[in-house]
Formats: C-alpha cells, structure tokens, sequence
C-alpha cells in the first residue's frame, strides 16, 4: 500500500468534513455567535473598565474582553472537538462508518485524518472569531496570531481527540446531551478561559486546584500566551501529554464491530 | 519647519551619542517608600532604588541634567542629587510640605510650592538663600514657569485658581479661575498656552497666557467608568504641539486628545490612579507614574498603545528622565 492510498483516504475525509460543514450553514454561524455573545454580552456585564491586573503574559493593563478572548477560541475548538463526536455517533447509527471502513489503510489513520479535518475546519471558525475580535477592540500583536496557529491546532487535535474518545463510549445520539452537561460545561467554566486562576484561589482553594488539573487550562494558557508571542513550556508539555493519551485511547477504544453486534441485540 | 530644525540637532546628537541613549534612564520617586527607582528606559528594568527623603514626591532635573531636585515633602526639605553619584549632596530651604516645584530657565530660581502654609517660596539654588515668599491661594499644589522665563504659574487646590507670579519683581500679579482642585500646569513649548488639570471638577482648562484667559475646557468621559473616578492631574503635551496627555488619577486611563481642535482621541488603559507623566529623551515614549498600582505604564507615543507596565515602589509619584 503506498503513500497514495493514505493521501487519498486523508483528503477524503476531509472533504466529507468540509461538505459537511458547508451543508450545516448554521453550524458555522452558532459555531461564531456563541463565542462573540460571550464577548459581547457577558465580557459587557463584567466589564472591567478599570483594568484586569497584569498577568503573563501580558506586560500591562488589560480589558476583561481581551483577557477572555484565548478563552473563547478554545470553545469554539472545544464545542467542535465534542460536534465532531457526534458525528462520529451519527455516522455509526446511520450506517455510513461502514463505508468509511472499508477503506485499505488502518483505523488510526482514518481516525487522525479526522482529527486533522476537524482541527482545519475550527481553525477557519478561530480566525473568523479573531477577526470579530480584532473589530471589538481585542488587537493581540500582529505576528501573535501566526506563533498562535501551532497552539490551536495542538489544542484542537487535543479537543478533537477527547471527543473521538468520548464516541467510541456514546452509544446513542440523544446521550449528546448528556456531554454537553458533564463534559463541555465543566471543561469550559472550570478553567482559566473567564477568570485568571488567581481569582478562582482567592474564592476557594478546591476550585483552584480542579482549575489547575483540568487540561482545558492549560490548553487556554497555551493559546493565550502563544497569541503573545510567548510559549508556556508547561502547558504546551500538558496539551501535548493529554492530546498524545487521548489519541492513543480514542485509536484504542474504537471499535466500530461493538455497534455492528450491539444493533441485532436492540432489535 | 520649527520640527525639522529641532529635530536635527537632536538626530545629530542621538547618532554622535549612541552608547550615551542607552544609558536613558527614568528616575521615579516612591511616596510610601521614601526611595526613587531607577528605571533602564532599554531593558524596562528597575536597576537600582535610591533612599531619599520623606514622602519624595515632585522631582526636577537642573538644567544642565547634572543634579535632581527632590521635594522630600515630610522633611520639610528639597533635596539635590548628584546625578553621576546618585547622592543627596545638600538640602535646600524649602518652607514646609513642598509638594511640587518648578525650576527657572536661569537654573538658579526654584519656585516651591508649600501646601501647608499657602505660600510659594522662591529659593536660589547656588546661593540656598529663600528669594521670597510669595503669598498665593489655599493649598498651592501645581507649579510651572512659562520657557521665556517671565511667569511663575502657581495652583492652590481650594481657592481653585492660578496665580500668575512676575519672577522679576516675585509679586503675584493676577489670578484665573478654573475648575474645583487645579493640580497641574503645564506650558505649551512655545509658551503661549497654559494647560491647567483640575481633579475634582473633571476639566483641563486651556488658558491664553498673553490675557491669562480661559479660551477652552477639556471634558473626559469614558464608557463604563463613573464621572467622579475621572480626576485629571498631570498633564503633557508632545514637543511638537500636536498631542496632549491627560492623565486621568483613579479613572486609571490617559487621555490622548488633539492640542489643536482639543478633541479627545482615545482613553489608554494604565494602571491605578495615574498621576505624572514624562516623555522619555527621545520623546517616543510617554512614562506614566501609577499611585496605587504602584508601577510605571509605558506609552509608545507614535502607536498611542500602552506596551508594558513595570513594577516600582510603593505610591510612585513623579518621574523624570534622562539621556545618559
């Protein structure tokens, strides 16, 4: 089998990816409301005209919009890593996984061809959402915005990765829910993406510490100080470690016969 | 044409003095600390921290860069620092509580403001002897004389007027009203303007210096912030006339507003309670003394963004800066 074979299987995943993104206009849409109502609407209520204290990696005063900005671009690649789960689970209720495995080359490389499709696909959604933005007053340097583009793509291969993870346990559609509530929220709202972990200390010691052990902080952290020309050796060494265990996991725990079998069983 | 020819010599003397630049250094005197910090204006590090006086708080250079005048307010006292040596090398009689002061073009008078008793008292530098002793308004606070020479312009913070001082006979010759708590004042280079902060009223007046008029009034709102946070108090124009800083105390933002339709261009974020400013020499930053925060914010002038703010003493005060 050679390199061709593997090409061709990568760029058709993408492009499944992509129709499929193209299709669900709204997708697209609600993929960049919900970060710029969060920027809009809640960074407004928090507003902090006053100034957020001096964290690195910034070297001055900064406005609370500023400060949640990383934040968001790892929700949006946070809600598309969890989507793309869902289409995992619709796939394979649906019956077209079956296709996809009969291809040559081996499970795991269809699996990080769609991780990649995903990871480029969040990535258009980032910098649509950067640009925004840009326009609302959040103007990291320049240069930020290319030494981030290595940051969001490990952090969404790290996303994607979980949510890969998370469908080969899903077993229906309607438990989408259910990771909404006890994946993406908690992920999200227990990091540093709205509060410097500084604040979440100062409130209790115990949600500090969840905060510190939660790979979506360091992931933010990852980005945030990338956007700043900078790199947070630790939190690149925690995303890559999580991103390598959950790659490993979803490539080990998909197994695409389980659903095969466990249809005639519901039947 | 005025630019060019100012600059020339400038740009002749920053490429014949390159080693001297980036020696530039900012001295920033610590109110709660009793200490100056000096700032490295190339790395944006603190390198050294000099004890003075109690409550340091204005602070001049002479003319000729060699020494600086430090008001050691709770000393009673000006202090003068040998600036090759960085020590106090005699205290100069002041009348009670200097706060702030301002040297004459001579490089010999200094005119001190004594917020206790409500005079200014005029001192020569040479000879230590106290000139005169001028009687001005309640609480006097800002001072600045006009680059010809011939005015000495006092605040008094609750009679809120300026008292226009002649420096060749030392009597004070009129007075402007402005708003509530005049802090600062500052000459346009040409010495035709006078820029006037007042804190609690929330304006800067632009006064005409020919008929020590008021011909404008600046007002400051910032989205978010609360009109009775937005207290100005220093204030700095750019050499070449088109810009003026305002600084704006607990609403910590400057404004950067248009020295010539006198519209407010931009609010920038600094730290808390921004007091005092001062270009650096080569007037490409703008150095902002933050009180509470306890820090110095550093503007870049030609991008009006704030790029870094450093950490000094407590309650930084006044700033001045230095080539080499």
């Amino acid at each position: 089998m050679n390199l061709n074979v593997y090409l061709h299987a990568f760029t058709g995943v993408v492009k499944r990816e992509f129709w499929r993104f193209i299709q669900q206009r709204s997708r697209f849409l609600s993929a960049l409301v919900r970060p710029l109502l969060w920027l809009v609407v809640f960074a407004a209520g928090f507003r902090a005209a006053l100034g957020v204290a001096i964290i690195p990696p910034y070297a001055t005063y900064i406005t609370y919009e500023t400060y949640i900005a990383p934040g968001l671009c790892c929700m949006i690649l946070l809600f598309n890593g969890m989507q793309s789960s869902l289409s995992m689970v619709y796939d394979r209720e649906m019956g077209s996984m079956k296709v996809l495995l009969m291809s040559p080359v081996p499970r795991s490389w269809l699996l990080i061809s769609k991780l990649l499709a995903i990871a480029l696909i969040s990535l258009v959604q980032v910098y649509a959402f950067l640009a925004i933005a840009w326009l609302a007053g959040v103007e990291p340097p320049a240069l930020g915005l290319i030494t981030a583009l290595p940051a969001l793509v490990l952090v969404a291969l790290l996303l994607g990765s979980i949510g890969l993870f998370l469908s080969a346990r899903i077993r229906q559609l309607e438990n989408f829910a259910g990771v909404m509530n006890f994946v993406i929220f908690p992920m999200f709202f227990l990091s540093s993406a709205l509060y410097p972990l500084w604040k979440m200390r100062e409130s209790s010691e115990w949600l500090y510490w969840i905060c510190q052990y939660n790979p979506f902080t360091h992931a933010v952290e990852l980005v945030r100080f990338a956007l700043y020309q900078q790199l947070n050796l630790q939190a690149l060494a925690i995303t890559l470690g999580t991103t390598l265990v959950f790659a490993t996991l979803a490539v080990i725990s998909f197994n695409p016969e389980r659903t095969v079998r466990a249809a005639p069983a519901k039947a | 044409m005025t630019i060019k020819t100012k600059l020339l010599p400038l740009m002749i003397a920053a490429a014949l003095a390159s080693p001297a630049v980036h020696a530039a250094k900012a001295y920033i005197s610590n109110e709660k600390d009793d200490t100056l910090s000096v700032l490295d204006l190339n790395t944006w590090e603190v390198v050294e921290t000099i004890d003075v006086g109690e409550r340091p708080r204005g602070i001049a250079l002479s003319k000729d860069h060699t020494k600086l005048y430090i008001c050691a307010s709770d000393s009673d006292t000006v202090q003068v620092m040998d600036l090759a040596t960085h020590k106090i090398i005699e205290n100069l009689p002041s009348g009670a509580d200097p706060e702030q002061f301002a040297l004459h073009p001579d490089n010999r008078k200094l005119y001190i403001s004594n917020e206790d008793d409500a005079i200014v008292t005029v001192v020569d530098t040479e000879s230590h002897e106290v000139l005169a002793q001028i009687e001005v308004g309640v609480e006097p606070e800002g001072m600045a004389v006009s680059p010809d020479g011939k005015w000495a312009v006092n605040t008094s913070e609750t009679t809120n007027m300026l008292h226009w001082i002649d420096t060749e006979t030392h009597e004070l010759v009129d007075n402007t009203l402005v708003d509530q708590r005049p802090r600062h004042v500052e000459f346009r280079e040409d010495g035709k303007l006078l820029w006037a902060s007042s804190e609690i009223g929330g304006t800067v007046s632009v006064i005409d210096v020919e008929s020590r008029q008021i011909i404008q009034k600046l007002n400051f709102e910032i989205k978010g912030i609360h009109p009775d946070k937005i207290q100005p108090v220093g204030v700095k124009l750019t050499p070449d006339g088109k810009y003026a800083f305002v600084a704006l105390g607990p609403a910590n933002h400057v404004a950067v507003v248009d020295a010539n339709t006198y519209e407010v261009l931009d609010y920038l974020l600094v730290g808390r309670r921004v007091w005092h400013m001062e270009f650096t020499p080569e007037k490409d930053y703008l150095l902002t003394t933050n009180g509470i925060s306890g820090d110095v914010s550093v503007i870049n002038v030609a991008d009006m963004k704030v790029e870094r703010s450093i950490k000094v003493g407590r309650y930084p005060w006044g700033v001045v800066t230095l080539a080499d």
